[in-house]
């Protein structure tokens, strides 16, 4: 099921496959076709450097976690994925970034941004109606203006998978700042993933919400990387245990240590990851 | 304060009843007439047909206030979005100066350098021959009111559109860049829209303003209480008009009189009727639109 | 961390920033596009009208401008040159800012305090606010108008002029002092609320935990601490007070000369009419009695400085008021 093209004007991107299956995290990497590579990226803050020099890569169907003690670089590291860093006026970069083998630089930045879709640590949904919220992404990205009657299954897909359909589907048109919070955050979910990105950039998405709906959205991400590639900023290691299949710890700006979940938990390669996971620091 | 006026302006209203409000006749002979009048003047004396004068204060104000919208909003979208940051900063005391300019000095621009400026340029000749036998035009008129209320009402709208933007939350806009949208159209799609009530609200304070300006239109706009005419083509920009306001401040010496005295109260007591009424039925406009807003 | 100092780090020297490819204006919808282009004509059309304004009246004004007029009083008379200046407007000016700012703003203050401290009851604090609200939004005329009727009743009638026939015409630098105020309190009470309203709750604390009273905390504590906002309005409503022709025109006579009445010296001038710069403005052009543009652009520029630097007062105030509050607030917390 592609999107209709007359709705989303998008170049052809190799097409993601439907694997439905989401018990196994042990799958072998074949299937996981490399998405998006970071080669050597540094980002400097008014000539001061954030992240250095970190190379790493990410692949369709799994979750990669970035960890690391409050102000290692891990946030902006995910900002530079979809070029959000250029909305700060002092920043720069070295390095490339490569989008399915295209340099995200040579690419628009408008359009970049819905092959990768970011969702923030607080719930933001704009104050329009749910169902707006949804479209709002569809709406912009097509050259006409499309009827409600053609977004409409588009936004019920989203919302989906989501995991939010059933609780709002009795009334589309209500006010999205009436729902409560952990239902915002999917709602920011749906609206991020209703372009149908390659990938899906989180930056601690449940910092703000309740231990339950924390559960649902870690359920919710456990099921969408099998579509698309989620990259997911988290201080709680806990929670990257639970849904992450590659881990990448950062530290004062350096890529430490990057590996499989149970590598890096169980047997961490460097003395820095072995203390951050046991606590000496946070 | 109401009470006041209202009472005053009894006397002409309880002779003329609504009819007062309709049109018929020429304001400037009935004005004229009521002067002469003696102190304990007949029922008759107290004919006023006010319909050119609310004609002129509508089409005025309400001309010049959707002007300035248009103009205040770019003029928003301009200083948040595309100004480069030196310009940006330059703008805001700009902004609030020309908003602090008394209305005589624009007044007296308007009289001395605008009008001339229209009546040799703009108007030709065979316009004026072709309706000399009704009202002369000198260039001093409809257009002239128009183009210096906008100066004067849109400093205001856009100094309020402009703040109102820069309180909308940063999280909006930033999620709606990430969404794929470029800055302007992510202010233009979201943080317009999240400031409506704060546009209706400006754009009736500019109303407000706008049809209670006295000075400007007494010196810019002709003078003649005369109703342009769309009909008469496009002629119709040039022609003179008068508003309420500025009807108040050229008949103020004839307070003593009792007929004048009290239809000057009743233009007051409409001006500030009709600003009643923007007050209240912006309110109205705002409340649906809450629903939408954060709830904080 | 030991560990981390340990290790050396790579020097990295920040490269010049390069700037990916963005959208251009070209891809965009149609209506982006027009809208792109509009806001900037917009934005660029307020600049140059604003200079447009300025420069213009500068050119006139200074040309007519001399120090004689700012001296010499207008006198009537036919001939330009013969006119005099406008020191009789100027002193108006200055009078009519004075008394309305001097009667607006205790009573600003003392209402914004009472709001913002007591309140009670509800409904009379809305009440008030509602009322201050209307007043803004009123036009001058209309405010000039109602001062008219005030002031022709007769209990007030010592404080205007009176006719040759004895008739009261409820003009006088009282009426329109007092009118004035009017317009200035909308402004230093907002200025003066909002001050109050945004200091924090731990200032207030702080007197009352030290054992000072209500009234004492806000004599002692509050008010001088929203003195730059009480300044800010009281400025702002000075500005609109001096720029004001309606209630000048309606309430003062706008008579060429200042004249007094009665024989009180200083009662006696505050009871009779005059002019103002404004008024003195609008007389001298087309649209008035007098046939002296030069002398109008001279005034109206003269008028056009005073706003200015009242502007730039407001400007200083604020940014003064910002962080002087600023470090008073962290202090408290």
């Amino acid at each position: 099921m592609s999107i209709d093209p007359l709705i989303i004007d998008r170049p052809e991107g190799p097409p993601a496959p439907h694997v439905t299956s989401n018990t196994l995290r042990a799958v072998a990497s074949q299937t996981r076709p490399e998405r998006m590579r970071l080669s050597d990226i540094s980002v400097f803050y008014d000539g001061v450097p954030a992240v250095r020099q970190a190379s790493l890569s990410i692949h369709q169907g799994e979750v990669l976690a970035l960890i690391g003690p409050s102000g290692c670089g891990k946030t902006t590291l995910l900002r530079t994925l979809n070029r959000l860093t250029e909305l700060t006026p002092n920043a720069s970069h070295s390095g490339r970034i490569t989008l399915d083998g295209d340099d995200i630089h040579e690419l628009e930045d408008t359009r970049l941004r819905t092959r990768v879709s970011m969702v923030f640590q607080q719930p933001n949904p704009f104050p329009m109606s749910i169902f707006d919220n949804v479209a709002f992404a569809l709406r912009e990205q097509s050259r006409r203006r499309p009827r409600r009657r053609e977004l409409e299954p588009l936004v019920t897909q989203a919302l989906q998978r989501a995991g939010l359909y059933d609780e709002v589907r009795d009334n589309l048109d209500r006010p999205a700042l009436r729902l409560s919070g952990g239902q915002q955050q999917r709602l920011c979910i749906a609206r991020a993933i209703a372009t149908e990105p390659e990938i899906l950039l989180m930056d601690e998405p449940c910092s703000a919400l309740d231990p339950r709906s924390t559960a649902v959205i870690e359920k919710l991400i456990l099921q969408l990387r099998s579509e698309l590639a989620v990259v997911i900023v988290t201080h709680n290691l806990q929670q990257a245990r639970r849904v992450a299949d590659r881990v990448a710890f950062m530290y004062l700006g350096d890529l430490v240590e990057l590996g499989t979940a149970d590598q890096l938990f169980d047997a961490p390669r460097e003395e820095r990851t072995r203390d951050y996971i046991a606590g000496a620091f946070g | 304060m109401v009470v006041f006026v209202a009472q005053r302006a009894w006397p002409t209203l309880s002779h003329e009843g609504l009819s007062w409000l309709g049109s018929g006749g020429n304001v400037d002979n009935q004005i004229g007439s009521m002067a002469n009048t003696s102190s304990s003047p007949p029922a008759s004396a107290f004919y006023l047909r006010a319909w050119p004068l609310m004609y002129g204060t509508l089409l005025t104000a309400g001309l010049a206030v959707i002007a300035g919208l248009v103009i205040s909003l770019l003029t928003s979208i301009f200083i948040v979005d595309l100004a480069p940051p030196p310009v940006r900063r330059a703008m805001t005391p700009v902004i609030r100066l020309l908003a602090s300019i008394p209305s005589v000095i624009l007044g007296l621009i308007g009289i001395l350098a605008v009008v001339p400026f229209v009546g040799a340029h703009l108007i030709t000749g065979g316009e004026k021959e072709s309706v000399i036998n009704v009202i002369q035009l000198t260039g001093a008129g409809l257009l002239v009111s128009v183009f210096t209320l906008t100066v004067m009402v849109t400093p205001i709208m856009t100094a309020l559109i402009t703040e109102a933007l820069g309180s909308v939350p940063r999280s909006w806009h930033e999620g709606a860049i990430a969404l794929g949208l470029s800055p302007l159209r992510a202010t233009i799609a979201v943080s317009l829209r999240a400031i409506r009530p704060a546009i209706i609200a400006a754009t009736a304070l500019a109303t407000a303003r706008a049809m209670g300006e006295a000075i400007v239109i007494d010196m810019v706009s002709g003078g003649k209480a005369f109703s342009p005419n769309p009909a008469d083509g496009l002629i119709f920009i040039f022609e003179p008009l008068r508003t309420l306001a500025s009807e108040i401040i050229d008949q103020a010496e004839g307070l003593s009189e009792p007929a004048l005295r009290s239809s000057i109260y009743a233009f007051a007591l409409l001006l500030m009727f009709s600003g009643f009424m923007l007050s209240i039925g912006s309110r109205l406009v705002r409340r649906p639109l809450r629903k939408y807003e954060l709830s904080s | 961390m030991a560990d981390a100092e340990r290790l050396p780090q790579p020097v990295l020297q920040a490269p010049r920033r390069r700037r990916g490819r963005r959208s251009s204006v070209r891809s965009w919808r149609r209506t982006d596009q027009l809208i792109w282009a509009l806001a900037w004509l917009a934005g660029i059309g307020v600049c140059v009208v604003v200079g447009a304004i300025v420069a213009f009246l500068t050119a006139k004004g200074l040309g007519a401008l001399s120090p004689k007029l700012l001296v010499t009083r207008p006198s009537p008379s036919v001939d330009q040159s013969g006119s005099g200046g406008f020191l009789d407007p100027i002193i108006g000016t200055l009078t009519l800012a004075a008394i309305g700012t001097l009667i607006a703003t205790p009573l600003a203050l003392m209402t914004a305090v009472w709001v913002v401290e007591y309140g009670r009851p509800r409904w009379l604090a809305a009440t008030v606010e509602t009322s201050i609200e209307m007043v803004a939004a009123t036009p001058d005329i209309v405010l000039a108008i109602f001062g008219l009727a005030l002031f022709q009743f007769g209990i007030l009638a010592p404080l205007s002029f009176r006719g040759s026939g004895g008739g009261v015409y409820g003009r006088s630098f009282f009426a329109a002092g007092i009118t004035m105020s009017l317009i200035a309190l909308p402004l230093t009470y907002t200025a003066t609320r909002n001050g109050l309203r945004s200091t924090p709750r731990q200032l207030r604390e702080a007197s009352y935990a030290l054992g000072k009273t209500r009234a004492a905390t806000i004599r002692r504590v509050l008010v001088p601490r929203v003195r730059s906002d009480v300044a800010t309005g009281a400025t702002l409503g000075m500005g609109r007070i001096i720029g004001s022709t309606a209630i000048v025109v309606l309430l003062l006579g706008a008579t060429l000369q200042n004249s007094s009445q009665g024989s009180v010296p200083l009662l006696g001038f505050l009871r009779g009419t005059g002019s103002t710069l404004t008024s003195y403005v609008l007389e001298n052009s087309p649209a008035g009695e007098g046939n002296a543009p030069q002398k109008a652009y001279a005034a109206a520029f003269v008028l056009l400085l005073i706003v200015l630097v009242l502007n730039a007062i407001v400007a200083r105030i604020s940014r003064i008021g910002d962080a002087a509050g600023l470090s008073a607030g962290r202090l408290s917390l």
